[in-house]
């Protein structure tokens, strides 16, 4: 049945239902609201778990760790600054193997300040070693959230789980929110193959000489790049559950002749559907819904764009210095075809710069101006700068 | 059967095993093993980074007998936080014990540490004091003591060690008002354990603090560690106290105090302090007014009484339930 609820608010109520026992958080715009709403249903006696109002968001981290190699399954958010501050532990999470979920409620990072949304947060933590699935619109933050914590503890690998600020957290949307039944048939109780105790002490953590180094960091590797087997599979399952797909690694949209794809990730996917319809006079264009950035589905994305002319990349970070983050990838991994299209690297939607209807024909105007593909940001306003600056 | 058997048939709790890489003399590996046979098996621990975690898991090998996690540095308190709040949502009774150097208590964990103390969690932390950063090479925590050599705190012309005073952290957790925060030293192992014992029966946040001299960033040889450990406690530099709820609730009496210069002079990192010129005079005076302010304040003196608990009784092994206490 549908309700209708702002992200956060659903959010919480999906997290609910997966019944984490420990949470940690510490407030940060626009995660606020995640917590706000979970701390209610526990002080409702809704649902039963430790919260811990940390200090810092680098104890939350550290609380959700120590409670998931103690034997619980745990939950934490933040965003920004907050995850920033969580890197080190992110890393540590990854690299000890613990099933964690987080919400990462993105917004850009400081300085200069910003409350607003972009994804530079999530992207700067992208090679810790954690799988990342970002969400297109709320139905799927709650879907993706319950899948997350499958996906995490069979992988042994920690989720985070990616919702544009604002745009998602503080939207109000139609969502249908599952039954305690439907996810409880569809997540079995928390398991953790190294959970610690007393019986059978082991010890987590150790120093490893350059002899095993390297080995640990192939295994991780793979098993990340193993997971999208584990990610397209907990999809189904639980579209077998709710009726919902929420696209595994990637999905595509549009008609079959296009030879022009857009490729984005989080919620400017919705933006930009209805865009298409908007200016239907514009040419055939696909848009490519990348879900799934860490593991980076390389063979998933080359299938996507086999045969296409070219794939406009539209992403709400910057590589400071380089340029594209997730075009830098696309055009690698392309580069494998043997035609490869021609790969356009645009951000835009910085700092919660709104990104209007009228940003698909800005883009495929792209194509017809000389260009060196290297990365733009779109919607900047050069008349702001001084000259030396543009 | 004879009671000598019956003791070889029921070996000690060890929840740390020999055969570990700590240097010779290391007082950290020590008290490490001494609180983890009072705290007994039904225990898991956080350790921070530093020298106990270093030596005691070159993977694939452990020295410990217990479960035991190193996650960071500075999250040992959060990360055994987590662990307390797992296992009581579990419903069971494990304790959670956190283990740090002096860097990682008093410096760079120390938000996480008062996070957990001022959340009332039941985790026993535990603090091997070695005054220093002495995994990455001896290098000045906010616990060096005054004037002490590191090598971040060389003396030299313009400097005479480290130009700040030792942090006095016991206090500082005792005004989170936890139930029970004390100091002790690898000197004393049955007020060690006394200790932990103590902080063992409370549910709540307890916390030790252990002075462990370290051989080498003390500069002194490995079999002198207790020795000198002892004369810390003696002089009244490290004074042994136990606080309840942020109140001194005890302190060890010292029967024979002795001049600090007897402590300093057994370790090299204060050998600069032993030289004719006038500033290194004035430092010594300097840290025997330290010792003074110690002993003033905590009433360390025992007046000549001869009393068990004290200095010089806590070193006797007697028959007996005395030396369990
Ligand atoms: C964030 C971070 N900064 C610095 C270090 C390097 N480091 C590792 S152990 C250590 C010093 C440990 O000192 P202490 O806590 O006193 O323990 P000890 O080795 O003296 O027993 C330092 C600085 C680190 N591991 N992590
Ligand atoms: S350097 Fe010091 S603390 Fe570290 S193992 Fe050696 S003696 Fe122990
Ligand atoms: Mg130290």
């Amino acid at each position: 049945m549908l309700q209708a609820l702002e992200g956060s608010q659903a959010v919480a109520q999906a997290v609910a239902l997966c019944r984490p026992q420990v949470i940690a958080a510490y407030p940060i715009t626009p995660q606020t609201h995640i917590v706000e709403n979970i701390s209610k249903l526990v002080a409702d006696g809704k649902l039963k778990c430790e919260f811990i109002s940390v200090e810092s968001e680098f104890s939350a981290a550290s609380v959700v760790l120590g409670a998931a190699i103690a034997g619980s399954r745990a939950y934490t958010a933040s965003a920004s600054q907050g995850i920033l501050l969580m890197a080190e532990v992110l890393f540590n999470i990854a690299g000890l193997r613990v099933p964690l979920v987080m919400t990462c409620a993105n917004r850009a990072i400081s300085s200069p300040l910003s409350i607003w949304n972009d994804q530079q947060d999530s992207m700067a933590v992208r090679d810790a070693g954690w799988i990342q699935l970002y969400c297109a619109d709320n139905q799927e933050a709650v879907d993706t959230t319950i899948q997350a914590y499958l996906i995490a503890e069979r992988t042994e690998l920690p989720v985070m789980v990616c919702m544009d600020g604002f745009t998602l957290t503080h939207t109000l949307e139609g969502i249908d929110i599952p039954t305690q039944e439907q996810v409880d048939n569809f997540l079995p109780a928390y398991k953790f193959s190294r959970t610690l105790n007393p019986q059978n002490p082991i010890s987590l953590g150790t120093l490893v000489s350059p002899d095993f180094y390297s080995e640990a960091r192939h295994s991780h590797h793979t098993a990340i790049l193993n997971a999208q087997t584990e990610i397209i599979a907990v999809d189904q399952e639980w579209a077998k559950i709710s009726g919902r797909c929420s696209g595994g690694l990637l999905t595509v949209e549009g008609p079959e002749e296009a030879k022009i794809a857009i490729l984005i990730i989080g919620s400017v996917y919705g933006t930009l559907l209805a865009a298409m319809e908007e200016f239907p006079e514009e040419q055939p264009v696909k848009l490519i819904k990348l879900r799934s950035f860490r593991p980076f589905p390389i063979d998933a994305l080359k299938a996507a764009c086999e045969g296409l002319d070219d794939v406009i990349v539209l992403e709400r970070a910057i590589g400071l210095g380089s340029g594209a983050i997730v075009g830098l990838e696309v055009t690698a991994a392309l580069a494998e075809l043997a035609n490869p299209p021609k790969v356009h690297n645009f951000a835009a939607g910085l700092g919660g710069r709104d990104i209007p209807l009228e940003m698909l024909p800005r883009l495929l105007a792209t194509l017809n101006e000389p260009s060196d593909r290297r990365l733009r940001i779109i919607d900047v306003e050069l008349d702001k700068l001084p000259e030396e600056d543009r | 059967m004879d009671f000598s058997q019956l003791r070889n048939k029921q070996p000690r709790f060890r929840g740390l095993e020999s055969g570990h890489r700590a240097c010779t003399g290391c007082a950290e590996a020590l008290a490490a093993r001494l609180v983890t046979e009072a705290a007994g098996p039904d225990v898991m621990v956080a350790n921070a980074t530093g020298c106990l975690e270093i030596f005691t898991t070159p993977w694939p090998e452990s020295a410990w007998r217990i479960p035991w996690v190193h996650s960071l540095f500075e999250n040992a308190s959060a990360v055994a936080a987590g662990m307390e709040a797992a296992l009581k949502v579990q419903g069971k009774s494990t304790k959670v014990l956190a283990f740090g150097g002096d860097g990682s208590t008093f410096d760079i964990g120390f938000q996480s540490l008062s996070g957990m103390l001022e959340r009332g969690q039941n985790v026993l932390y535990v603090c091997f004091d070695n005054e220093a950063y002495m995994n990455t090479g001896i290098q000045r925590s906010s616990s060096t003591p005054h004037a002490a050599m590191t090598t971040t705190s060389p003396p030299g012309k313009e400097r005479m060690g480290k130009r700040h005073l030792k942090k006095d952290i016991v206090s500082i957790i005792a005004a989170h008002h936890i139930p029970y925060a004390a100091t002790t030293s690898v000197a004393y192992p049955s007020d060690i354990r006394k200790k932990v014992r103590r902080a063992m029966a409370i549910e709540g946040p307890t916390f030790l603090q252990i002075h462990c001299p370290c051989p080498l960033g003390w500069g002194h040889e490995g079999y002198k560690s207790i020795e000198i450990a002892r004369l810390a406690v003696q002089t009244g530099l490290f004074p042994l106290i136990e606080l309840e709820r942020g109140g001194l609730a005890g302190v060890m009496p010292l029967r024979n105090i002795r001049p600090v210069v007897d402590y300093l002079k057994e370790q090299q990192r204060f050998r600069h302090l032993f030289t004719d010129e006038l500033r290194a005079k004035e430092e010594l005076e300097h840290i025997q007014a330290i010792a003074d302010h110690n002993i003033e304040i905590y009433n360390l003196r025992s007046d000549g009484h001869k009393d068990a608990f004290d200095s010089e009784g806590m070193d006797t092994v007697r028959r007996g339930g005395m030396r369990w206490a």
